[in-house]
């Protein structure tokens, strides 16, 4: 049995990794992903907690957000696909109208 | 009769209601007129039977407190919309409802095709209703309810035919120059209720009896009362708005500017005659302030031309004259000349409107001549009103003008009663000459074109009425020399019974014998015909006018006193208005601070916009370094 931290630092690893990604990256469908990627560094730890605790609680937290992640998937990629029709790019620094 | 009072009041308020929501829909001249008539004769029909229930009791009952309803209730403040009955107050209403319905009357003819008559009724009423308030009101708050009113209906109906720039002009100076008036009222009604506690007149009244003469207060509070009262009652310096206000109808002149409203002040003096009685400081500035009236404006009329400013300077002169008797603590001669004024006053300018009227809206003296064939009604009806008003006896205004003349020399200086009589005399003179040159001699219109013809018998009849009144109206008051009783004196002798105990008091009573009376008689008589004589003779056959020259042209033009207050008030206040108000204080100060506050958040919001860059990454970092910041203090703290 891993002692508990283990897992934390994982998960706090993936979850940095997403936010940079999420700051850093251009192409939108990358961001997408950073953030699915940070969203599962949560369930990590989510789980951790859960069999350290001997809890339940938190495993089925983790289903409700992979629930809530296909669904903003799908929403997302719809998004992502109109905007390519309309701006025929998927750079985020293009698409900076919401300004001034 | 007294159950019935509520009806006085609400009536003529009624009239305006009907006339004012539904006259147009109405339209119909003969039914609004005589609505609103009906409406001020049921009142007047009221007041005689009050007064003579009145007649009925013992002296000293003829004081009835009529409480309709509660009106202000706050604090020590509690002001009542309750009605006074007393003898001064039940003879207004006579004057006010009786004159009031004629001329109502009267002007359903002289207003016939005008497009506002309904309007016209409507505001006649609303007048009849303030009025009544401003005489029958047992506080001083009501008083001023109705003052205000009053000044209201005459701004309204100065300005009646509002399509000449002029009629509106004339109707805001007597509002703007009645405010300076009222501001002294109000000021007075302030000091009462701090010093007093109560705006209720009786009271106020009653709580003064005890101070000694001239006490400070008393002549502050009297003086304010007095500078209302010489804005209502245009006298000096506050007069200048009364000639203008002929730019009304005729009517009109002859209900409020004649009759009834420009009494007021007089009645406002009347009322409260115990306060003047403890003021003779105020009132022997009351004399001195009303004899320079009635000089300044006869010789103003001497030389006028337009037959209603002649009459409307002749009224001017005779409120003056009731001053004077106010200035000479003869305060029920004040009342007895105010009722005569009215009836002769009245009948004149109606007569003046029936000249207009009939020689189609001409008003100059020096277009018409002969008309005394032309207009037999109106011709007789006006001689009546010019022979009382010149104080030729029997009629009216000989007997009220000869009171005054009495009381003049009985309780003041033989200069002032030399100056009185000889104004007197000018009275008669200027009347002559506006009825010599209006009735007598040679047409000097173009007997071509205009057909001067007599007024229909609305018209005539409340003149023949009014002429009758002012025959035999002086009789309410005959003088002590004829050895007959005083009707009005003992009929007015509980409500002024302690400003003469408080004169009489302080003053040594003089005695004089009747042969001295009936020499002063005899004096005025003489220069009184003398002067009508005179007139006459030169006017009656003029043909030709010349300019004006020397001091005939500043008497036409009236001394020049408008163009002094021009000079002196209105432009000085419209320059500091224009230079500093406008252009600095408004400009500058107040549009300045409002506008650079908005500029300056325009400006900062400007400048702050540039954070808004529309990069989803730029904020998405600013709120992570958020959270980071929020983590390192929970980790340092």
């Amino acid at each position: 049995m891993l002692e508990i931290n283990y897992y934390l630092i994982l998960s706090a690893f993936l979850f940095s990794i997403g936010v940079i990604g999420v700051l850093t990256r251009r192409n939108a469908i990358i961001i997408f992903m950073c953030i699915e990627l940070m969203l599962n560094a949560i369930n990590v730890s989510l789980v951790a907690f859960s069999s350290y605790l001997g809890d339940t609680a938190g495993q089925i937290f983790v289903f409700r957000v992979l629930t809530v992640a296909a669904a903003e998937a799908a929403v997302g990629l719809a998004i992502i696909i109109s905007l390519y029709r309309n701006k025929d790019t998927l750079n985020i620094d293009e698409l900076n109208i919401l300004k001034w | 009769m007294v159950d019935l009072f509520y009806l006085i009041i609400a009536l003529p308020l009624l009239g305006f209601f009907i006339n004012g929501l539904f006259g147009k829909r109405i339209n119909n001249e003969k039914v609004s007129g005589w609505i609103s008539s009906i409406l001020v004769f049921i009142p007047f029909v009221i007041g005689v039977g009050i007064f003579f229930q009145m007649l009925g009791m013992p002296a000293e009952e003829r004081n009835i407190t009529v409480n309709l309803f509660s009106w202000i209730q706050t604090g020590n403040l509690s002001v009542n919309f309750a009605y006074l009955l007393d003898p001064l107050s039940v003879s207004l209403l006579l004057i006010v409802t009786g004159i009031g319905f004629l001329i109502h009357v009267y002007s359903i003819g002289y207003m016939h095709g005008d497009p506002g008559f309904a309007k016209f009724f409507a505001f006649l009423n609303l007048f009849i209703f303030a009025m009544l308030n401003l005489i029958l009101a047992d506080n001083f708050l009501l008083v001023f309810l109705g003052w205000e009113g009053v000044g209201l209906c005459s701004y309204l109906l100065i300005g009646f035919w509002y399509e000449q720039k002029f009629t509106g002009d004339a109707a805001k100076k007597a509002f703007v120059v009645n405010r300076i008036g009222d501001f002294g009222f109000m000021i007075a009604m302030f000091l009462i209720f701090a010093n007093f506690g109560t705006l209720t007149i009786s009271e106020f009244v009653g709580s003064i009896g005890g101070f000694e003469l001239n006490n400070p207060l008393l002549v502050a509070i009297s003086l304010l009362f007095f500078l209302g009262a010489t804005g209502k009652s245009a006298q000096i310096p506050l007069f200048v708005w009364l000639p203008d206000a002929m730019a009304g109808p005729t009517p009109v002149s002859a209900l409020i500017h004649a009759a009834t409203m420009v009494t007021a002040g007089v009645y406002l003096v009347a009322r409260t005659s115990l306060l003047y009685a403890l003021s003779p400081f105020t009132t022997e500035i009351i004399l001195i302030v009303a004899i320079l009236t009635a000089v300044v404006s006869a010789t103003i009329a001497l030389k006028q031309n337009d037959i209603k400013k002649i009459l409307a300077y002749s009224t001017v002169s005779q409120l003056g004259f009731m001053f004077i008797a106010l200035g000479v603590f003869a305060y029920h001669i004040a009342v007895f000349h105010l009722i005569t004024h009215a009836f002769f006053k009245a009948l004149m300018f109606l007569g003046s409107g029936s000249v207009i009227h009939g020689m189609h809206e001409e008003q100059d003296v020096r277009k018409m001549g002969g008309l005394k064939n032309k207009m037999k009604i109106t011709f007789v009806t006006f001689f009546i009103g010019a022979l009382a008003i010149s104080g030729i006896p029997p009629l009216s205004g000989f007997f009220s003008k000869d009171e005054i003349l009495y009381n003049v020399i009985a309780h003041s200086q033989i200069p002032f009663y030399i100056i009185v009589l000889l104004t007197a005399g000018i009275t008669a003179f200027y009347m002559w000459r506006l009825m010599g040159l209006t009735f007598y001699g040679k047409p000097r219109y173009d007997e071509a074109h205009l057909h001067p013809h007599e007024s229909p018998p609305t018209m005539t009849v409340p003149l023949i009425i009014l002429a009758i009144l002012s025959a035999i109206g002086g009789f309410i008051g005959l003088p002590h020399f004829t050895g007959m009783p005083n009707f009005l004196k003992q009929w007015l002798e509980p409500v002024f019974a302690d400003a003469t105990a408080v004169f009489l008091a302080n003053n040594p009573a003089n005695v004089h014998t009747i042969t001295f009376e009936l020499v002063l008689v005899a004096l005025s008589v003489v220069i009184a015909t003398t002067a009508i004589i005179i007139a006459f003779k030169k006017f009656s056959k003029q043909e030709t006018f010349e300019e004006e020259k020397g001091f005939g042209k500043v008497l036409e033009n009236k001394y020049y006193v408008d163009e002094a207050y021009d000079k002196a008030i209105v432009q000085p206040i419209y320059k500091t208005s224009d230079n500093f108000l406008w252009k600095i204080f408004d400009v500058k100060i107040i549009d300045g601070f409002v506008n650079g506050l908005a500029n300056n958040i325009s400006k900062l919001g400007f400048d702050w916009r540039r954070l808004q860059t529309g990069v989803i990454q730029d904020y998405t970092t600013i709120a992570v370094l958020g959270i980071v910041a929020f983590l390192l203090y929970l980790l340092l703290m």
